[in-house]
C-alpha cells in the first residue's frame, strides 16, 4: 500500500462510517474482559441481527476506557454516551434507546474530572476503534506518520524530531529517547535491532498491557519508525506470555500490517523493509532489564550482564540494539504526525509530553489514565481518582512499582516528573500508582515489595540475590515483633549496601521502598521495634517476646 | 589505646564451652609454658579447668566456646552476659555456631529420633525429656543471642591466636578486626 | 556474553590507587593492577573465562563516578583516576562475603576444601571474622550420582566458574543454573542427577575451577582437596596459537 493508498482507505473507511446511524463500543481489554464484556459484544451483536439494524449500527471490540472499576464499559456513537457495568441482558434496552434519551440507570458520566482532566496521545484511540481492525487505526490517521517519516524525511530528521520533541523513555529509567535512538544511529554495522519491551512487570501496572490489546498498531507504527531512524531492519516485540489477549492482538496486528503493506518488505512501495516479530517471556521481572531481556530473546537464561557496553552499541546477537518500552513506541506516530515542538509544548520543560498511570489500591477511581506531565499528584489522587474510598485518612502513594517509593501527604501538591520524583525518594517509573490510607502499615508495605524484588531476584550478584532476602527477614523480624534495634541498624547498612553494588536496576533500586519508608515513617517502623505495636493494626506481632530479651 | 577500662593486675577469667567438642579449650592449653606466665596474670574464676558451679560475678574477661543449642545454653550465655565486661566468641561454634548448625536445616524432633530411636540397636528407644536441656530449634551463634566483644575464629583457634588475643585483653585492648584468623 | 572486540591497539594512562600506571585500550581495570601488583580482590573472576561481573567483589570506585564499576569487565580509559581499596569498599567486600557466608551451610571445619578455599581466604585476608546478617540454613543437597566426582550444594556459591568452563572450554554445558533469587541451583542437563548427564565428559574442569569445596573428588578427606588451575591460561594460550 502507497501513501497514497492509505489516505484512499482512511478516506473510504469514514465515509462507510458515515452511512452508520450508531457505533457501539465495547470495551474487549483485559479488565472488561475479566466482567464478561465477551458475553456483552455478543449479546448486542445478536441484538442488532434481531432487530435488522445491521446497515445502521456496528458493534465494535474496542480497547479500554479508563474506568476499569466499573466495566464492563460501552461507548455509543455518535452520542457520546458512555455506559457503566453494562450486561447482556442490557443490549436490548440500549439498542432499542439509540436516537433517544440515554438508558439513565447505566449511564457513566464523562463530564467528570476522572475525563476532563486526562490529556490523551497515547490512548488517543483506546475505546475508539475496534483493537482488531486496520482500517479503524487508519481511518484515526494511522500509519500516516510512517508514511510521512519514509516519503518525506530522511532518517536524521525523524531522530532530530523525537530529539526535540522532549520525549524521554517510558519504561522507567527517563533516558531521553532521542539521544538513544542517535546513539544506535550512529553505532557501526549493517545489522541492527528494534525491541520492543512490553514484559511489564511491575505489581499493579497494566499500561502497556492496555496499549497492546487497545492500539496494537500504535506500537507497530512506532517501531518501524523507529527502525527507519536507526536503520533497522528486523525487530522483535518481548511481551510476557502472562498477556494472552495482548499476544493476540499483537500477531493478528502484525499479520494485517503485512498483508496491508505497511510492515515487512518494501513498505508502502519504498525500499525500506522491517519484519516484527513476538517473542514471549516467561514471567521473570528481571527481563524487562533490557540485558536480560536481550539474553532472553537469545534463548539464554534471562540475567543481566554489567552496562557498558550499552545495548545501543552491543545489543542483540552483538548488534547495535534500539530498545524502548511500548508507551515510548506508543508516543512516536504522534510525534512524526504533530512534530517534536508540539510535544515539547505538553507536559514540563524537562518532562515533556503525558504519561499513561495504573490508578490502584485506596482511590475511588481505579484504572487506566493519561496525563500531561507536571500534574499535581493531588489532582490525580483527588481529582482524576475521585479520593479515598470510605472518608478514610490518605497516607501515602507508591510510584515505581517495587523499585519506586512511597510520598507522603506533604508532597501532594509536587509535580509529578522525572526530576520531583527522583527527589522525594521514589521514581516515575513505568507507571504505577498504589494509593495508600491509613489501614496500611508501611512497614508491611516495605515488607511486600521486598517479596516481590527477593523473589524475582535472577541470582546472579550476590548483593540482591542474598541482600535482598536478608532484608527480608529483617523486615518480616519487624512485622512480627521479633526485631530488635540492631535489626534495623543492619537492614539501613543492607539498604546501602545492595544499592550500590548490585549489578542491574532491580538490585540497585530494590531497597527503595524500604529507604523511603523508613525517611518518611520511621516512626511506624520504631513503633513496631520499641513498643510492638503496628500503628495500622495490620501486622499481628504473633512473635514479640513476652519479656524484653539481654 | 582503645575505650576499655584498664584491668586490674590479675584480671578474672572464666571460659565454658556451650554447645561445642572442647577442642577450643584444648588449643587453649596448646599454650603449653607460656601458661606460665599468664597464671600470674590471670585468675581463673570458672571454667571446665577449676571446679566453680555457678558463675561467679565481675567476670573480667570470658572465653566461650561452642554455640547456643539448648534452653540452658541460653540461660547461661544471658547470665555471663550480665556478669562479664569482655565476652570473647571462642571458636568457630561460638562465631558461626559451625558443626553444630548442621542440624539446623532439619527438625529437632527427627533429629532427636534418629539419634535415639532409630540408629544402633537401642535396648529401650526412648527420647529423653527429664532432667537435660530441651534443645532449640536452630543452634545460634554467640552475637545472635548476646553482644559479643571480640571474635575469635578457628576450629580450633590456634595457641598462638588464642595468646595473641588474651594478650589484647589484658592490655585493656579489643583486636576487633585485628582478629585475622580464618574459618575451619 | 563476550565483551566488545576492540583491537588492542592505543595505550592509555591512567592512575591506579594514586599510581601512574598504563595500558592497552581493550584491557581491563583488573588486568591492568594485576600488571602493577595491585591487589583487588575477586571471586566469580578467573583467568582464562569470560567475565560476568557477578561476585562484585572487584567494585572499584572511579573519581567523577557516583557508581561503583566491577574491575573485571571494565575498560581502561584516558585520565581514569581508579580507587581500590577505600573504606566504602572494604565495608561492601566484607559484606559480600558475609551475605555468602549467611547464604548456605560453609562448615569450613569439615570441607574438603579447608585451607585450599578462595571464599575462606577472602573472609580471612578482608577481616571477616564473624557474620552479623542472619543465617539462612537452607537444606541442600550433596549430589554423589558421578563416579569420580561430587557436588556439595550447601558450599556452592553461584560464581557458574563451572558452568563458564564447561562451556567455554570443554564445550560439553553440562551445567547450568536453573530457579531465581536464592534458589538459583547449579544444575548438571536438564536438572538430572550429574551421574546420569548424557553431556558430561568426566574431564574434571569444572571441579578444578571451584572456587569452595561444592565441586570435589570423591575419596578427599577434609583439607585434601586442593585445585590445578594452570591448565586454563595454558588452554587459551594455545588456542590463541592456533587461530
Amino acid at each position: 500500500m502507497t501513501p497514497e493508498e492509505l489516505h484512499e482507505l482512511a478516506q473510504a473507511h469514514l465515509e462507510a462510517d458515515k452511512k452508520l446511524s450508531h457505533c457501539l463500543f465495547v470495551c474487549g481489554a483485559a479488565a472488561c474482559l475479566a466482567a464478561r464484556s465477551d458475553a456483552v459484544i455478543e449479546a448486542f451483536q445478536a441484538a442488532v441481527k434481531a432487530r435488522g439494524l445491521e446497515e445502521s449500527v456496528a458493534v465494535k471490540n474496542a480497547g479500554c476506557m479508563g474506568l476499569c472499576a466499573l466495566g464492563p464499559l460501552v461507548r455509543v456513537e455518535p452520542a457520546g454516551v458512555l455506559y457503566q457495568q453494562v450486561t447482556p441482558e442490557d443490549a436490548g434496552a440500549i439498542l432499542d434507546g439509540l436516537g433517544g434519551p440515554p438508558v439513565e440507570r447505566l449511564v457513566c458520566p464523562t463530564d467528570v474530572p476522572f475525563y476532563q482532566r486526562q490529556f490523551n496521545i497515547v490512548l488517543e484511540n483506546s475505546g475508539h476503534i475496534d483493537s482488531e481492525s486496520l482500517d479503524d487505526y487508519v481511518a484515526r490517521g494511522g500509519y500516516a506518520a510512517l508514511a510521512k517519516a519514509l516519503t518525506a524525511m530522511t532518517p536524521g530528521q525523524v531522530v532530530d524530531e523525537v530529539t526535540t520533541s522532549g520525549l524521554r523513555g517510558r519504561g522507567g529509567g527517563g533516558y531521553r529517547t532521542g539521544l538513544k535512538w542517535s546513539t544506535v544511529a550512529k553505532a557501526p554495522g549493517q545489522k541492527k535491532y528494534v525491541i520492543c519491551n512490553a514484559d511489564e512487570g511491575d505489581p499493579g501496572a497494566f499500561m502497556d498491557r492496555s496499549v497492546l490489546e487497545s492500539d496494537p498498531h500504535r506500537v507497530l507504527e512506532g517501531m518501524a519508525i523507529a527502525a527507519y531512524a536507526v536503520g533497522a531492519n528486523e525487530g522483535y516485540i518481548y511481551v510476557r506470555a502472562e498477556y494472552p489477549l495482548a499476544i493476540k492482538r499483537l500477531a493478528d496486528a502484525i499479520r494485517k500490517a503485512q498483508r496491508a503493506g505497511v510492515l515487512g518488505n518494501a513498505i508502502m512501495g519504498t525500499t525500506f523493509s522491517f519484519q516484527v516479530d513476538l517473542r514471549l517471556g516467561a514471567g521473570a521481572f528481571v527481563c524487562g532489564e533490557e540485558t536480560a531481556l536481550i539474553s532472553s530473546i537469545e534463548g539464554k537464561r534471562g540475567t543481566p550482564r554489567p552496562r557498558p557496553p550499552y545495548p545501543a552499541e552491543f545489543g542483540l546477537w552483538g548488534r547495535p540494539t534500539l530498545i524502548n518500552n511500548v508507551e515510548t513506541f506508543a508516543n512516536v506516530p504522534a510525534i512524526v504526525r504533530n512534530g517534536g515542538h508540539w510535544f515539547a509544548s505538553i507536559g514540563t520543560e524537562k518532562s515533556a509530553g503525558t504519561k499513561v498511570f495504573a490508578l490502584a489500591g485506596r482511590v475511588v477511581n481505579t484504572g487506566l489514565i493519561e496525563v500531561p506531565m507536571g500534574i499535581t499528584l493531588r489532582e490525580i489522587i483527588y481529582d482524576i481518582g475521585g479520593g479515598i474510598p470510605e472518608g478514610r485518612k490518605f497516607k501515602a502513594v507508591q510510584t515505581g512499582g517495587p523499585s519506586g517509593g512511597c510520598i507522603p501527604q506533604q508532597y501532594l501538591d509536587m509535580p509529578v516528573d522525572y526530576e520531583s520524583l527522583a527527589q522525594v525518594g521514589s521514581i516515575m517509573g513505568s507507571g504505577g500508582m498504589i494509593v495508600m490510607d491509613e489501614t496500611s502499615c508501611m512497614v508491611d508495605v516495605a515488607r511486600f515489595f521486598m517479596d516481590f524484588c527477593r523473589t524475582e531476584s535472577c541470582g546472579r550478584c550476590v548483593p540482591c540475590r542474598v541482600g535482598t532476602t536478608h532484608m527480608h527477614t529483617l523486615l518480616t523480624r519487624i512485622t512480627d515483633g521479633s526485631a530488635t534495634l540492631d535489626d534495623l541498624a543492619l537492614l539501613e547498612e543492607l539498604c546501602e549496601m545492595v544499592k550500590q553494588t548490585s549489578l542491574c536496576g532491580l538490585g540497585q533500586t530494590a531497597p527503595n521502598p524500604v529507604i523511603s519508608t523508613l525517611r518518611y515513617f520511621r516512626d511506624e517502623y520504631l513503633a513496631h521495634i520499641v513498643e510492638k505495636r503496628c500503628p495500622a493494626g495490620v501486622c499481628r506481632m504473633t512473635r514479640a517476646p513476652k519479656e524484653v530479651a539481654v | 589505646m582503645s575505650d576499655t577500662p584498664r584491668m586490674p593486675a590479675r584480671i578474672r577469667m572464666g571460659t565454658i564451652w556451650l554447645e561445642g567438642c572442647s577442642g577450643c579449650h584444648m588449643s587453649f592449653l596448646d599454650m603449653d609454658e607460656r601458661l606460665i606466665d599468664l597464671a600470674d596474670k590471670i585468675e581463673i574464676v570458672f571454667s571446665p579447668y577449676v571446679d566453680a558451679k555457678a558463675i561467679p560475678d565481675n567476670v573480667d574477661v570470658f572465653l566461650v566456646e561452642g554455640g547456643i543449642g539448648s534452653d540452658h545454653d541460653m540461660e547461661v550465655i544471658r547470665e555471663i552476659r550480665r556478669k562479664t565486661r569482655v565476652l570473647v566468641a571462642f571458636g568457630d561454634c561460638a562465631v558461626t555456631a559451625n558443626v553444630p548448625s548442621m542440624r539446623n536445616g532439619l527438625d529437632v524432633g527427627a533429629v532427636l529420633r534418629y539419634g535415639y530411636e532409630e540408629t544402633g540397636q537401642p535396648i529401650q528407644p526412648q527420647i529423653p525429656t527429664q532432667g537435660i536441656p530441651a534443645l532449640l530449634p536452630q543452634v545460634l551463634p554467640v552475637h545472635e543471642v548476646v553482644p559479643v566483644d571480640v571474635y575469635m575464629p578457628g576450629c580450633p583457634p590456634s595457641a598462638d591466636l588464642i595468646h595473641f588475643v588474651v594478650g589484647e585483653v589484658l592490655e585493656g585492648r579489643l583486636p576487633g578486626r585485628g582478629v585475622r584468623a580464618r574459618f575451619g | 556474553m563476550t565483551p566488545v572486540p576492540i583491537p588492542a591497539g592505543r595505550v592509555k594512562t591512567l592512575k591506579i590507587d594514586g599510581r601512574d600506571v598504563s595500558g592497552y585500550e581493550n584491557q581491563t581495570i583488573l588486568e591492568i593492577a594485576r600488571e602493577n601488583n595491585i591487589h583487588i580482590p575477586t571471586l566469580c573472576n578467573l583467568e582464562g573465562l569470560d567475565d560476568i561481573g557477578a561476585c562484585r567483589l572487584c567494585l572499584v570506585e572511579i573519581k567523577g563516578l557516583a557508581r561503583l564499576l566491577p574491575a573485571c569487565v571494565t575498560r581502561v580509559q584516558e585520565g581514569m583516576e581508579v580507587l581500590t581499596d577505600t573504606e566504602r569498599l572494604r565495608r561492601h567486600r566484607r559484606m559480600v562475603i558475609e551475605l555468602l557466608l549467611s547464604e548456605r551451610n560453609h562448615v569450613c571445619a569439615v570441607c574438603v576444601s579447608n585451607g585450599h578455599c578462595e571464599l575462606q581466604s577472602l573472609a580471612q585476608t578482608l577481616g571477616v571474622n564473624h557474620v552479623h546478617v542472619p543465617y539462612r540454613y537452607p537444606r541442600m543437597a550433596v549430589d554423589a550420582t558421578h563416579g569420580r566426582f561430587g557436588v556439595d550444594h550447601n558450599r556452592c556459591i553461584l560464581c557458574t566458574r563451572c558452568v563458564r568452563v564447561c562451556d567455554q572450554i570443554e564445550g560439553a554445558h553440562t551445567w547450568d543454573v536453573a530457579g531465581r533469587g536464592v534458589e538459583a541451583m547449579i544444575i548438571s542437563d536438564l536438572k538430572q542427577d550429574w551421574g546420569a548427564s548424557a553431556t558430561c565428559t568426566s574431564c574434571g574442569k569444572c571441579v578444578q575451577v571451584c572456587p569452595t569445596g561444592a565441586l570435589f573428588v570423591k575419596g578427599k578427606a577434609v583439607g585434601e582437596m586442593t585445585k590445578q588451575r594452570e591448565f586454563l591460561p595454558y588452554l587459551t594460550l594455545m588456542r590463541e596459537g592456533e587461530k
